[in-house]
This record gives C-alpha cells, structure tokens and sequence, in this order.
C-alpha cells in the first residue's frame, strides 16, 4: 500500500503538485493519468523518493520513503522513470542482474541467478542477454530496463511511461506482462500512461490528474466517462463499450 | 547461443605472461651491472642495486600505473563522460599548484608536506570542477573535459607565476614531468598508499558501476548517490596526488587505458576494474623500459614516451569514436 498524504511540490515559483492525498491499494494495476504537466511524473518520482517533497509525505507499507534507508526501500519498491540516456555499457544480463543488488550487494547468489534468468524470460531477452545496450533498439532496450526492475522483487513497481518507444506489438506485450506481474505474481503496479485506452483496457485503478491536483481516482469502469475525460483533458471524448472494454474516441 | 565477449580468459592469462616479461627486463636494465644470473649468488654491488633501485622502481612504476589507470576509470564513471580522468578535469594541475606552495611554506625537502598539501589541493580541485560541471548546461560531451582542461590551464598559469617569481621554474618542470629514475629505497613507500585507494576502489566496484548508470537508477536502487560519488572521487583525487607528488605526470595513462579496456570488456566495474589496474601497470612499465633504453645510458623521462604512446592512443580512439557516431 502505498500512502500519499497532502504532498506538494514547485518547480521555481509553478506549483506542480498542490496539496495531493492518495491512497494506492495493495494489488493490481494502477494508472496515472492527465494532460502534459498535470503533475502525473512528479507524483510518481515523490512516492518513488527520486524527488523530495516540499511538504507532505509518502509511506510505502508504513515506511516514510524520505527517511527509510536506501537499501531498505529498494527491496520495497522499484521504480523507471521515463528517460533513461544510459550511457554505461553493460549487457543485458548485466543490467538486469544489477536488479539483485539491494538483495545482495553485488554477490550473486544462485537464487539470485535464478531470479535473473526468469526475469529475463519474462521478457523475452534471453536472445539477447549477451549483447550490450548501446546494440539494442529503442523498444530492447525498454524492455531490458522493466526486467530489472521486475528482478528486484520488490512488491510495489512504479514504472514511467513504460510504453515509451514500443511498437504495438510490444507496447501490448508490455501490458501483458505488467498485468502478469500483477496478476501471477502479485505486484502491486503503478504506472504513468499516456493513451486512456491503455489505462480503460489494462488497469484495475485510475488516478486521474489536472493541473497538480487530483480529480478523481478509482475502479477503471467507473472512471471512464466522458465527463470524466472533458475535466481531465479539456476535450470531448466519447466513450464505447466495445467487446467489454470501454474505449475513449476523442477524434469527433 | 552464446556471443563471443570481447576478452577472454587467455587474453589476461597473456597481459600476466607479458607483464611479468617487462617486469624482468626492467630489473635487469640499468647502468649498474645486474644479470639474471646475478640473482643466484649476488655480490654485495649487485644486492645493493637490486634492492635499493631496481626493484622499488619496479614497484613504484606497479603502484603508480594501476593506480592512476583506476583512479581514471572511477572518474570516467562517475562523471558519466568517457574523456574526464584526472588529467582532463584539472586534478594534475591543482597538484602542481600544491607542491609549489608547500614548497614555498616548508621548503624543498618535506615529502609529506607536499603530499599533505597536494592532496588538499587535489579534492579541492576536483570538488571545483564538478561543482562547475552541475553548474552547467552541457550538451556535447567534449565541452566537458574542455572546461576541465581550461580549468587545468588557468591553474598551470598561476603555479607558473608563483614559481617565476620564486625561482622554481626549473624544479616545477623535474617534479611535474613522471620519471622513475629518482625512485630508491626509502624515498618511495608512500606510493603504497595509492594500492589501499586502488583495493578500496575495488570494493565500492559495483557502488560505482551503479552511480554511472545516473542518479534515479542509483537511487532505485538503494545506492546513495551523492556519497557514492563524493567517495569516488575524493579516491581519485588523492591517487593522483600522491602519485604526481611522488614520480610526477604521466600523460594520458589515466585516459587511454581505461577507455581501451572497456571499449573491449564493457562498463561492469567489478570484471573491468582488475583488468585496468594490470594494463597501465603494463603501459607504465613498458614506457619506462623504453624511457631508459632509447637513449642507453641516458635515460629520457617517462612522461615523454607515455605522452607520446598516449597521445597516439588517445587520437585513434577519438577517431574511432567519430566514425561510431557518424556509423
């Protein structure tokens, strides 16, 4: 579970986050959404302590994520962030074996191993494990990172935009495998998505942003509306039921 | 199937083979008379020149260039730009400036005054050129070790002045310039400092690997970044001051070797860091072996050839390195 109570943030004198409170429940896939600069990024980077707050706080099962130990939080909770200029040769393998480190500083064990290579045939990188970053495609690589951070184990994962530079094929692969994530081995996922239709079709739970506040948050079904969307994204969206699945159409 | 890695087991079994080669030859050469076979049954001329010349330079050239190869590499990584090593970032230049001023305040002859001093000047420096470093927006890589560079050449200019004025131009340009051929027992142990550094750098191996894959990674991951690398480069810091103190400058060593070794191994400090640490002991004491044969019985300074090889180096691989971005 992870607890955000009344936390705000400004970026010189722009407020980008005003007065959020937010409970994300343990399980299933939770996905922010919001226009550009509602402040989804940032709220995410403050629950995953790569931002400090300017007050408010953040508890992840508990633990205050400003003062647990860093090593602590890291066998908690994993988080991606959206740009990822790497410029670190490392393989594949190496990358993600860098996942167990909060576990084992470094020293591998054959559990860790074992945790490795399933991680990355969850991915689908065994073909892959050998050759290094800068040799992958946009798309290999995004899936190299997410791997790592499903090799961490941790119970809650917070992912940025991790359909970034994803054809369909693999931006459904993706899902897929996030929502196995969730639902076979229990994570609790939350993500930042652009397209509300990933959202409606693959997420348990919406947070819905504008303007550095909270809108509205809740079950998938109940939040995707049209009303909803208009306050949200200040534009029309009709909304359709098709083969059980809600999806927005904005292009009328 | 598995991808063939860029080194392999026989190639570090062959660098041992061929360093331990160089490590010999450099016993053996010298004005004194020492032969191979000396060492069965030495006479007491030969006893002292092994012991109080031949060997501690060849352990001062082992210390120095594993050392300075390291310090470079945890540089590199730490500052995430492949041209940044002690002697691009200004590191160098702020010892030059310690050594004349502790000069200046304790005369000629105190060794651990200008340690002492060096080192200060060296974090001091270092602390400078990463605080430049956030301090701006950079977007080609090479204006970083630039500005490192420009930082080096206004601190070169004050050290010049400083030293004209006091009469020591001559003895800035014998103390910066590395040359091993001042190295006797007695006169060299405090480079045994800089194999603690180098085994500490070893241990925070993976803190670093994981400092350069940037800060949110670092942080994901349990690391603390702004320690990590604080520690990082206070290590390299330190390396080089007692290494420039002690033997002087030795161009290049800590930019091209690094940057051959992982363009062949990769960024995993825990695998590359060993591998490094060997190969400029081999450059370093192959530049020596050269430095004291070219010109048999004179020797030239080791800072030379190394400047030389090194530059030479350094020139292909930025040349390799335009023709992958353009590739």
């Amino acid at each position: 579970m992870i607890e955000i109570e009344s936390v705000s943030k400004s970026y010189g004198g722009v407020r980008v986050l005003d007065d959020v409170s937010l409970t994300i429940p343990t399980g299933g896939i939770t996905s922010l959404i919001g226009a550009n600069g509602a402040g989804k990024s940032t709220l995410l980077s403050v629950a995953a302590r790569l931002l400090p707050a300017d007050s408010g706080r953040v508890r992840v099962d508990g633990m205050d994520v400003a003062t647990t130990p860093g090593p602590v939080l890291a066998r908690r909770l994993a988080v991606l962030r959206q740009e990822n200029a790497m410029s670190v040769r490392l393989t594949v393998r190496e990358l993600v074996a860098f996942g167990r480190f909060p576990h084992s500083g470094g020293r591998l064990t054959p559990e860790d191993h074992r945790l490795v290579d399933e991680a990355m045939a969850w991915f689908e990188l065994g073909p892959l494990a050998d050759r290094h970053l800068d040799q992958l495609s946009g798309g290999q690589r995004q899936r190299a990172y997410v791997a790592m951070v499903m090799c961490q184990g941790t119970d809650h994962v917070l992912l940025d935009e991790p359909l970034n530079n994803l054809d369909m094929r693999h931006a459904v692969q993706m899902m897929r495998m996030l929502r196995g994530m969730a639902d076979e081995l229990g994570r609790t996922v939350v993500l930042v998505v652009h397209d509300v239709n990933v959202a409606s079709c693959y997420s348990d739970r919406i947070v819905a942003m504008r303007e550095g506040q909270l809108v509205a948050e809740g079950p998938t079904s109940e939040l995707m509306t049209p009303e909803l969307l208009r306050k949200v994204f200040d534009v029309e969206v009709e909304v359709h039921e098709l083969a059980g699945r809600r999806i927005g159409v904005p292009w009328s | 199937m598995r991808r063939r890695r860029g080194v392999q087991r026989w190639h570090v079994v062959a660098a041992l083979v061929g360093l331990v080669a160089a490590g010999s030859a450099s016993l053996f050469i010298g004005v004194g008379d020492l032969t191979p076979a000396d060492l069965l049954d030495p006479g007491e001329a030969q006893a002292r020149v092994l012991w109080t010349s031949r060997v501690p330079r060849l352990l001062a050239i082992l210390l120095a260039g594993s050392a300075m190869a390291v310090a470079g590499l945890v540089m590199m990584h730490l500052t995430r730009n492949r041209f940044v090593s002690p002697q691009t970032a200004g590191t160098t230049e702020w010892v030059g400036l310690g050594i004349v001023v502790a000069t200046l305040s304790f005369g000629g002859t105190s060794v651990l005054g200008k340690m002492a001093i060096g080192v200060a000047f060296a974090l001091v420096g270092t602390a400078l050129f990463v605080w430049l470093l956030q301090r701006m927006v950079l977007t080609d890589v090479v204006v970083v070790p630039l500005v490192g560079i420009l930082l080096g050449g206004v601190v070169t200019a004050a050290t010049t002045f400083l030293a004209y004025r006091f009469d020591l131009l001559q003895s800035m340009d014998v103390w910066m310039n590395g040359d091993f051929s001042g190295v006797l027992a007695g006169r060299y142990e405090l480079l045994w400092l800089v194999l603690a550094a180098t085994v500490l750098a070893y241990l925070w191996a993976d803190r670093f690997s994981v400092a350069g894959m940037g800060e949110s990674f670092a942080i994901n991951l349990g690391v603390a970044y702004t320690r990590v690398v604080m520690v990082g480069l206070a290590i390299a810091s330190v390396v080089t001051a007692i290494v420039v103190v002690s033997v002087g400058s030795i161009p290049f060593l800590g930019l091209v070797v690094p940057n051959l070794v992982t363009l062949a191994m990769g960024d995993n400090l825990r695998r590359v860091l060993p591998v490094t640490a060997l190969t400029g002991a081999a450059f370093v004491l192959v530049c020596d072996v050269l430095a004291r044969t070219i010109r048999y019985p004179y020797e030239v300074p080791v800072g030379m050839i190394g400047g030389v090889v090194g530059g030479v180096l350094f020139v292909w691989l930025l040349l390799r390195a335009r023709k992958r971005a353009f590739a």
